[in-house]
């Protein structure tokens, strides 16, 4: 019981971190319509980046912002340069290479940084405990500025006038586009923003635990199950579904050991797609 | 030298399987696998189990290696039916992440990471190491032109005129009477089966398996072989795999050049080089090499 409590946690705590990028990927599908496999480089970049500027000297919320900006700027730059122009295309080819632009910059980092490991040197703090449960105040901590930084993606949707633009280009780009909201614009924004926040997902998940040049490689499954899960395109679906994968990849250990972790999206992907083939809340709840 | 060349060869020519394996699904009925390295794998280690563990001879590795990636292909597929084309690919990068952790950790069948060694060759042991490369081609390569004969019946096919027409538009051949769904799942289990036919074929000539060779790279390389060969060109998926079995040794033998930079660097920029010639092949030179030559359709109720 004890043990179940604690993967519950441990579950919200990881579901929040992913719960970051997932928002990012979504949004970029609602508005760009092609599955953004280069995620994977993003999310190994903003990790990197984040761990270069807390190195320098840089707080966590700061460093976090320079995972965002660099992060964003390489998948803006990505995107007008290898992806959008595909699109004219159809989404595959567009995907397609999306991939090639994720091994870029999974390599460009390899390049400068090697294979090993590393983890962001921070404090180390006792772990608190309620009865049997133990809590680290640092994946707390992780997690509130997560869950900070959804609040914040929500609140912009919500209220800003990109944001409401955002939501109305995904909606209907042409009517959005009658209505004097510029598809460009949108769609940069969207690439930013949506990127930006991947990279801040990548830090976050490597402030949990450690980076290498995979690290992005290894979430990605996971970011799209998430995605899939809550309705592609809808953001408080992914949202849902980050949480819902989170909790689902920690209680998986329990069962059938931690080796098969990985798998879990796989096959959670699977079953929604064969039950509720446009996932949890729909694909435009956005 | 010589060995070393008809090795380039070999690998060459199992890349131009899956080439055409690949060109099948995406040039012929645009659906796409992004999990080619996992039925690659499927294969493999069927065949590989089957002649090692099963005792069984080289020929029913091969034979079930065909079915086992088949029915991989059909699990796949019929999975994502009902849905888009990026489904498709989502569903099937995941499906050769899952490939690979399952012969990571089901030791008691494929020996983990340790992988699966001595994996017979046709008369390898009669011709040793020398000959067994010469004779081996030969063999891979009447596989491939077979293969190749498949791919170029199906293309002048009315069955390959559905596939392309689904292609373009699947609403329209639905409407037109033609089973999309039918075709597209079966499209889709000959190209996973002739997929892990190579594996099979990969298995008995290194001769050594593990997981780490089926890594997802494997399936870009297809991807930039098929693209610059021209989707949708049986002919061009071979040409493209002999080019890119060309760039890679000669990438190799150019980042050796680069003084200072260690092993891993040299790994990445190899990857890095790779990865940049998908997007600019895809940006710059959309149709291939030898573009897709759509055949006429054959008038219906004699000459006119």
């Amino acid at each position: 019981m004890t043990l179940l409590v604690q993967a519950l946690l441990n579950g919200l705590v990881s579901g929040a971190l992913l719960a970051v990028p997932a928002i990012g990927f979504t949004a970029m599908f609602a508005v760009l319509r092609f599955p953004n496999f280069s995620v994977s480089g993003i999310a190994t970049l903003g990790a990197f980046a984040g761990y270069v500027a807390y190195g320098a000297g840089l707080q966590i919320v700061g460093s976090l912002a320079v995972a965002f900006a660099i992060a964003g700027a390489a998948g803006l730059f990505l995107d007008r340069a290898a992806h959008m122009p595909l699109v004219k295309q159809g989404a595959l080819p567009a995907a397609i290479a999306s991939i090639a632009s994720g091994l870029v910059l999974e390599n460009v980092v390899r390049l400068l940084f090697g294979n090993d490991m590393r983890g962001y040197d921070r404090p180390i703090a006792r772990d608190m405990r309620i009865g049997e449960v133990r809590f680290n105040p640092q994946q707390l901590e992780t997690m509130a500025i997560a869950l900070a930084i959804m609040l914040a993606v929500f609140a912009a949707l919500a209220f800003t006038r990109i944001g409401k633009a955002m939501r109305a280009s995904a909606d209907n780009p042409d009517l959005a586009a009658l209505k004097g909201i510029r598809p460009q614009r949108v769609a940069m924004m969207a690439s930013f923003v949506g990127m930006g926040l991947v990279g801040m997902g990548g830090m976050l998940l490597g402030l949990d635990s450690s980076i290498d040049p995979l690290t992005g490689t290894r979430v990605l499954l996971s970011i799209f199950a998430a995605a899939v899960l809550g309705g592609l395109g809808s953001a408080p679906g992914a949202v849902l579904g980050a949480f819902l994968i989170g909790i689902a990849e920690e209680v998986s250990v329990l069962v059938v050991g931690s080796q098969y972790r990985a798998a879990v999206g796989f096959f959670a992907i699977l079953i929604v797609l064969s039950l509720r083939p446009r996932g949890l809340l729909g694909e435009r709840a956005f | 030298m010589l060995n070393y060349l008809l090795f380039i060869a070999t690998i060459g020519s199992i890349y131009g399987l899956l080439a055409l394996s690949l060109n099948l699904i995406w040039g012929g009925t645009g659906m796409v696998n992004l999990g080619l390295a996992g039925f690659f794998a499927v294969g493999a280690y069927a065949s590989a189990l089957t002649t090692t563990t099963g005792h069984m001879p080289i020929l029913a590795g091969w034979v079930l290696a065909l079915i086992v990636g088949g029915a991989a292909g059909l699990v796949v597929v019929l999975s994502t039916t009902r849905l888009r084309e990026d489904y498709l690919a989502i569903v099937t990068l995941g499906f050769a992440e899952v490939v690979r952790l399952v012969a990571s950790n089901e030791i008691w069948l494929t020996r983990g990471t340790d992988g699966i060694s001595g994996i017979p060759g046709p008369w390898r042991v009669a011709l040793g190491r020398e000959y067994f490369n010469a004779v081996y081609l030969p063999i891979l390569l009447v596989v491939l032109l077979l293969v190749y004969w498949l791919m170029r019946r199906i293309d002048g096919s009315p069955y390959g005129r559905a596939l392309r027409a689904i292609r373009e538009d699947a609403q329209v051949a639905q409407v037109a009477g033609k089973p999309v769904l039918r075709f597209k799942a079966q499209a889709f289990a000959l190209s996973a089966a002739i997929a892990g036919l190579a594996g099979a074929l990969y298995g008995h000539f290194t001769s050594y398996i593990a997981p780490d060779l089926f890594l997802p790279l494997i399936t870009v390389y297809i991807f930039l072989a098929v693209a610059s060969g021209g989707v949708g060109s049986p002919a061009g998926a071979l040409v493209g795999a002999y080019l890119l079995i060309a760039l890679l040794e000669s990438a190799r033998f150019f980042v050796e050049l680069i003084p200072a930079v260690t092993a891993v660097q040299r790994a990445a920029l190899k990857e890095l080089l790779i990865a940049v010639a998908l997007i600019l092949v895809l940006r710059l030179m959309p149709k291939g090499l030898l573009p897709e030559r759509i055949p006429r359709a054959p008038l219906v109720g004699g000459k006119p």
